[in-house]
């Protein structure tokens, strides 16, 4: 029975695969590639795509990339560079802020009491991103709670402009990827042997040394995730800054969804989209590099 | 030996704290009789009750059910069949399917959205519920796949060799012996797709056309408009229904004995 396994195997596993490869490859791949050829071309005066005459002449005289050629204007790449700061501000602080909570969970707190940690984690972790901002538009505005709290103490006599600001949009957008950095280092620190700090330590080194020579190189894939899972998400971010930051804290996933439904300039949006798929491809490729030198677990 | 320091442990329940009480805070306020949202008047169900007479928002409710219901169908069913191929089969084109799992997660939703409404848009699809439905099916199939993939790493297979050497038909076995072995990482899966689904704003709001509202898009123009304690209400109740989802999702996932350590 066991020695048939392979063989029986191969083909029985294609009608399995085919339903999700049909729909991924028809409303996805094709969908991705459609907004490439897009990104290509050029914007009608209606909104449309404007037709092409002379496919020869477009190419040779180099029209073809004017979309991306126009993203380096001035104005988009201060956006671009506000999206990235931002996304690498998030990272920075989510992992200072998780990294000992993730340690709590998975070392320090009583075992019996770790599943109900976890899951006080995985339940923001999974619910909606567009309530859990609304949250801080309730709290930040000018007639929101802390504005209220600051001017009944007497802190304040006037209110604070806290919406719609860059402090604000990172607020959001570092309270709403918390999650995304508490898990993954949470799994590594979960796997780290204690054993080799008390090694550590009776060889003579202290707390700290132990911490950044032991504890922070074993649980290095945690923090490469985790770091992936936040600065992913917020390079792409819309509804934080959409809602927190106004019309003054415009980042790359706005200025696409700006030019799909406001600008009508489909061409110059799918543009910028590649460009910002581009990048998380090139991060990502580097991530699939570090993971198969370390040999980390994976998840398909 | 347990590690760390009491410091640890109280600075984490203070970040616990800075999870929750945004959220806490948006729930009880919800229940205030003022429509001064910042000051509290005392205790209401007045804005749950206007809700339910809100017409808005009762169709939009009703758009996120139909949408969840068939995302939540068909991605279950989907992302089932290709983690039973990924978990149990060596394949041709096993690694590209993986891959390909992948890529709907990682590629940013905005992305997507922009892609699925530039594809129905060459296509001349109208858009309504149920490209907003085709869509969700596409980005939660991964979803689903990688929880029933991990249900069935510490799968027994000589149970279904025992079925099939007891004259099971491959089908009977997949009914009888595989499906109820690997349900709760199936319902967990299908929970999960119900969950994103109507919660998502970002790829709907590129592919829902004129009255396909749905909950996340409703609750989005409101906002827009102005903060009102209908919408506190409203987000309380979304809240309430994804947390159940989640928590049940949670225990069904979690492997029956686990392993202790010192």
């Amino acid at each position: 029975m066991k020695g048939g396994r392979a063989g029986r195997g191969d083909r029985a596993a294609y009608p399995l695969v085919l339903p999700t490869w049909a729909t991924l490859g028809v409303f996805f791949l094709l969908p991705l590639a459609i907004l490439f050829v897009v990104s290509l071309g050029q914007r009608a005066t209606y909104g449309g795509l404007k037709p092409i005459e002379d496919l020869g002449l477009y190419i040779s005289s180099g029209k073809f990339l004017a979309n991306y050629a126009r993203a380096f204007h001035p104005i988009y790449l201060q956006i671009f560079w506000r999206s990235i700061w931002m996304a690498v501000v998030t990272t920075v602080v989510c992992l200072a802020i998780s990294y000992p909570v993730a340690y709590y969970i998975a070392v320090t707190a009583p075992l019996k009491r770790r599943n109900l940690l976890l899951g006080l984690v995985v339940v923001p972790f999974w619910t909606s991103f567009l309530i859990r901002t609304y949250a801080w538009m309730f709290l930040l505005r000018t007639e929101g709670l802390i504005n209220h709290f600051l001017l009944a103490t007497g802190w304040i006599s006037q209110p604070l402009e806290l919406l719609y600001n860059n402090f604000a949009v990172l607020i959001g957008l570092i309270y709403g990827e918390l999650p995304f950095m508490i898990l993954p280092l949470f799994a590594s620190l979960e796997k780290l042997d204690l054993s080799l700090l008390e090694a550590s330590e009776d060889l003579g080194a202290g707390a700290v040394a132990t911490f950044f020579r032991v504890t922070v190189p074993l649980t290095m894939p945690g923090i490469v995730a985790g770091i992936i899972l936040v600065f992913v998400p917020s390079l792409g971010q819309f509804i934080v800054s959409d809602l927190l930051g106004g019309a003054k804290t415009i980042l790359a996933g706005n200025l696409i969804q700006n030019q799909f439904a406001v600008a009508r300039n489909k061409p110059f949006g799918a543009a910028v989209a590649f460009g910002l798929t581009a990048a998380v491809l090139a991060l990502l490729f580097f991530y699939a590099l570090y993971t198969k030198r370390k040999g980390q677990d994976v998840l398909l | 030996m347990r590690r760390g320091s009491p410091v640890t442990a109280a600075y984490s329940w203070l970040v616990y704290v800075f999870l929750y009480a945004p959220i806490a805070i948006l729930v009880v306020f919800s229940f205030n009789r003022g429509k001064q949202t910042a000051v509290w008047e005392g205790w209401t169900l007045d804005w749950y009750r206007s809700l339910a007479k809100n017409d808005l928002i009762l169709g939009s409710v009703r758009n996120s059910l139909i949408v969840g219901a068939v995302a939540t169908v068909v991605a279950t069913a989907f992302g089932t069949l290709a983690a039973l191929a990924l978990g149990r089969y060596e394949f041709r084109g096993k690694g590209a399917t993986r891959n390909l799992l992948y890529l709907p997660i990682i590629i940013p939703e905005i992305v997507v959205g922009a892609a699925l409404v530039t594809f129905f848009g060459v296509l001349s699809l109208h858009l309504s519920i149920w490209t907003v439905a085709l869509a969700h099916v596409v980005f939660s199939v991964s979803y689903v796949a990688i929880v029933v993939r991990a249900r069935l790493s510490g799968f027994d297979r000589s149970l279904e060799e025992a079925a099939l050497d007891l004259g099971a038909r491959p089908v009977q076995t997949f009914w009888r012996v595989t499906l109820p072995l690997i349900l709760p990482g199936v319902v967990a899966g299908a929970l999960l797709v119900f969950t994103i689904s109507i919660d998502d704003y970002v790829i709907t709001s590129f592919v829902a056309g004129v009255g396909a509202t749905t909950l996340p898009l409703q609750i989005y123009s409101m906002l827009k408009v102005g903060v009102t304690p209908e919408v506190n209400a409203v987000s309380t109740l979304l809240l309430l229904v994804t947390i159940v989802m989640i928590v049940i999702a949670q225990r069904l996932q979690q492997p029956p004995a686990e392993g202790l350590r010192d």
